[in-house]
């Protein structure tokens, strides 16, 4: 009886570790037991009152909850991206700049500190959004037709993006001065949660509904896990890779937005800076493939406020402004490591070997 | 298909490339029109700047302009980074054209890259095409030796502006730069002339290594320690707004109090005044926390103005003046005084500061 159910507990590790789920998960449990074991109050949620009178819930989980959103809209890109067209784009960054600098362009209608929008926020968001899917989709022709490495194709964008972005604006820097379009980085009067966080939700329920309801997810692993077959069985391989550029387009022109609202502003050489290597790390560190084919949306997600939770603990222990890339980049690799295929394998063998040893 | 969209590919470089000559030639008359003032923004330079290696087109257009007939211009080369970088870069990059134009006896071609290796690039180009005067902006401090040495045996003189470099004083004429350390001290005394009961500090930094960075962060920290003053946090910010605000907001969720944000330039100051509004701490002269910015952004001397932020000091992006100057004096046969020349440079107080003094110096 004992042994049935010991070789019970080691199927389930075995199963456990083979999930996709296992790595982010183990990763954000480590995290928020060292923290939770550091400083408990660093889970401390509390209510103020901001400057515009209203009350509004703070603490450091509404902060990983508030800025990881930007990475999480990005990683449902980014995780499309890499499924259909086996390849990152590197020219995230530079894309927020452009559709940051787009929006700005149409609230203050070309005069840099004007005071009144000149539209509302929504049709320059949508403008913004169009913009960005065009830059998305030249990306993705030239991915999908001229049948350049994604990486190589994206690098025209990364180099040109962010002239590109300050040409829009003439180089000046425009301020926005309506309080309204500070509640999209911030917090909508009554409402005590941040309103990326809101934004991001709406964005992962989009795409759930999406990939639920349409082929969208069946057709994009099909062209990324063989596009010769998924051609022979009717699917067009190019429009699918283009469509998946177009949706991270979209992704982009949305924290675009939200990064510009939360200064309302833009400086054009540092906004959304290296942004791209943290979302292709969240889809990473998701346990998704970076060569493409089968993905999962919601392991990316998770990735996406792991880094951020990442960030915030390193911020929280004041480590050294010289040393935190080196840091970051040590919880990188044993992430990225552990989340390999061989080394999973390697850890699945281990538990099916202790299984059979018990069983003995 | 492939081949209709290699064609239209092409037609589109065409196009781009044309248009960007036509901006860059049309540009020369506003600029010059207002020698005095701060020239607006040209669209001209991001259009350069989208293709730093394109020096040698550059080159003829300048060439083109210059009227057939005046012998007498002198020849100059100014290699900068990209005006993109930063509102300093854009005032300055709009200085230097306005300063270096025909009305003024200068015919300039300008290469802006912020990678050394292609400012090399541009600078061994210039003195091929016989430049008088070279005038440099250097990207990183080390690797100019050998160019500078071309430089000189072919009678080229060297003019640095904004940054020094690693060689050997006797490669060029003059450096007209910033020090970023006087800089700083002059925000620290101001800090300190306020006489707080106590100093709880964030500080955030700049690129870390970069000039401004060392300078106004070796002045902050220098003091603190003589003065017993509590630098809470310390942490780099790469310059950009939104990494400021998340550092500062860390501070708040932890809990710790502070009444002094020292931020090395304005955008990271913006930033950490966003968090501090959306926690509801109030800042600036009457508030609770000192602001401190670098810079003198138009945007940041107009929150001075309305009293929400406290000091901005100044980086004077406005050198073109002071080498025009040395280049007057070196033609006419005159010597240099002094081989390094540091600009003035202010500091703004928010009960000082007046309209005006917006208007001069925000950039």
């Amino acid at each position: 009886m004992q042994n049935k159910s010991k070789s019970g507990i080691g199927a389930f590790f075995s199963r456990l570790v083979r999930q996709q789920y296992f790595i982010p998960l183990t990763a954000l449990v480590l995290l928020a037991l060292f923290n939770l074991i550091a400083d408990p109050a660093f889970f401390k949620i509390s209510i103020t009152t901001n400057s515009a009178g209203n009350a509004v819930l703070a603490g450091t989980p509404i902060t990983i909850l508030d800025y990881g959103s930007e990475l999480a809209i990005l990683a449902i890109g980014m995780t499309l991206v890499t499924a259909a067209s086996k390849g990152q784009d590197i020219s995230v960054g530079a894309a927020v700049a452009i559709a940051g600098s787009f929006i700005l362009r149409m609230l203050c209608g070309g005069d840099s500190s004007s005071s009144t929008l000149h539209m509302p926020i929504i049709c320059a968001f949508l403008l913004g959004c169009v913009v960005a899917m065009l830059f998305g989709a030249f990306n993705g022709v030239l991915v999908a037709f001229f049948k350049i490495q994604p990486m190589i194709a994206t690098l025209i964008l990364y180099t040109a993006g962010r002239s590109i972005a300050a040409w829009f604006n003439n180089n000046e820097l425009p301020i926005i001065k309506d309080a309204t379009f500070s509640y999209i980085g911030g917090f909508i009067p009554g409402v005590p949660i941040p309103t990326p966080f809101f934004i991001a939700v709406i964005c992962v329920i989009v795409i759930t509904l999406v990939l639920k309801f349409t082929n969208l997810r069946l057709y994009t692993e099909a062209v990324g896990i063989n596009e010769n077959s998924a051609r022979l069985n009717g699917l067009n391989p190019a429009a699918i890779k283009i469509l998946s550029f177009v949706i991270l387009g979209l992704c982009v022109a949305v924290v675009g937005l939200i990064k510009v609202s939360r200064v309302s502003s833009i400086n054009y050489s540092v906004i959304a800076k290296d942004i791209e290597m943290d979302a292709i790390l969240a889809v990473a560190l998701g346990g998704n493939s970076l060569s493409g084919g089968k993905f999962n949306m919601a392991t990316s997600i998770m990735g996406a406020y792991i880094i951020q939770f990442l960030t915030q603990t390193l911020y929280k222990y004041k480590v050294p402004s010289e040393a935190l890339p080196a840091y970051k980049a040590v919880v990188v690799i044993l992430l990225v490591v552990m989340s390999a295929p061989t080394v999973r394998e390697y850890f699945s063998n281990l538990m099916k070997k202790m299984k059979v040893k018990e069983a003995a | 298909m492939k081949k209709k969209l290699a064609l239209m590919m092409v037609a589109a470089m065409t196009m781009a490339s044309v248009v960007g000559c036509g901006g860059g030639s049309n540009d020369a008359a506003p600029a010059a029109a207002d020698t005095e003032t701060e020239a607006p923004a040209d669209t001209a330079a991001d259009t350069e700047a989208e293709a730093p290696a394109d020096t040698a087109a550059a080159d003829t257009e300048a060439e083109a302009e210059a009227p057939a007939a005046s012998g007498e211009l002198i020849k100059v080369g100014i290699i900068n980074n990209d005006p993109n970088e930063s509102g300093y870069r854009t005032a300055n990059d709009a200085d230097l054209k306005a300063t270096f134009c025909e009305e003024n006896g200068y015919e300039a071609s300008f290469a802006y890259s912020l990678k050394n290796e292609e400012q090399i690039n541009s600078a061994q180009q210039f003195i091929q095409d016989g430049v008088d005067y070279l005038l440099l902006s250097a990207a990183d401090t080390s690797g100019w030796d050998s160019v500078l040495q071309d430089a000189q045996a072919n009678g080229v003189k060297v003019i640095l502006f904004d940054r020094t470099i690693d060689a050997d004083p006797s490669l060029y004429e003059a450096s007209i730069v910033s020090d970023m350390r006087a800089e700083g001290d002059k925000a620290v005394e101001w800090l300190k002339s306020q006489n707080l009961d106590e100093y709880n500090i964030i500080h955030i930094q700049g690129v870390m290594g970069s000039a401004a960075q060392i300078g106004r962060s070796d002045a902050l920290t220098e003091t603190a320690a003589d003065e017993g003053w509590n630098i809470i946090v310390s942490q780099t910010a790469n310059w950009n707004a939104e990494e400021a605000q998340q550092i500062v907001q860390s501070v708040i969720d932890s809990g710790e109090s502070f009444n002094v944000i020292y931020a090395e330039n304005d955008n990271m100051a913006q930033g950490a005044v966003a968090a501090l509004d959306a926690a509801g701490i109030t800042h600036g002269v009457d508030g609770d926390v000192k602001i401190l910015g670098f810079d003198t952004n138009k945007f940041a001397l107009e929150e001075l103005l309305a009293g929400n932020w406290n000091y901005d000091g100044q980086c004077n992006p406005f050198q073109s003046s002071y080498i025009d100057e040395i280049i007057k004096t070196l033609e006419s046969g005159g010597t240099i005084s002094e081989k390094t020349i540091i600009m003035d440079e202010m500091g703004f107080d928010a009960e000082t500061i007046t309209q005006e003094d917006v208007d001069t110096y925000g950039i």
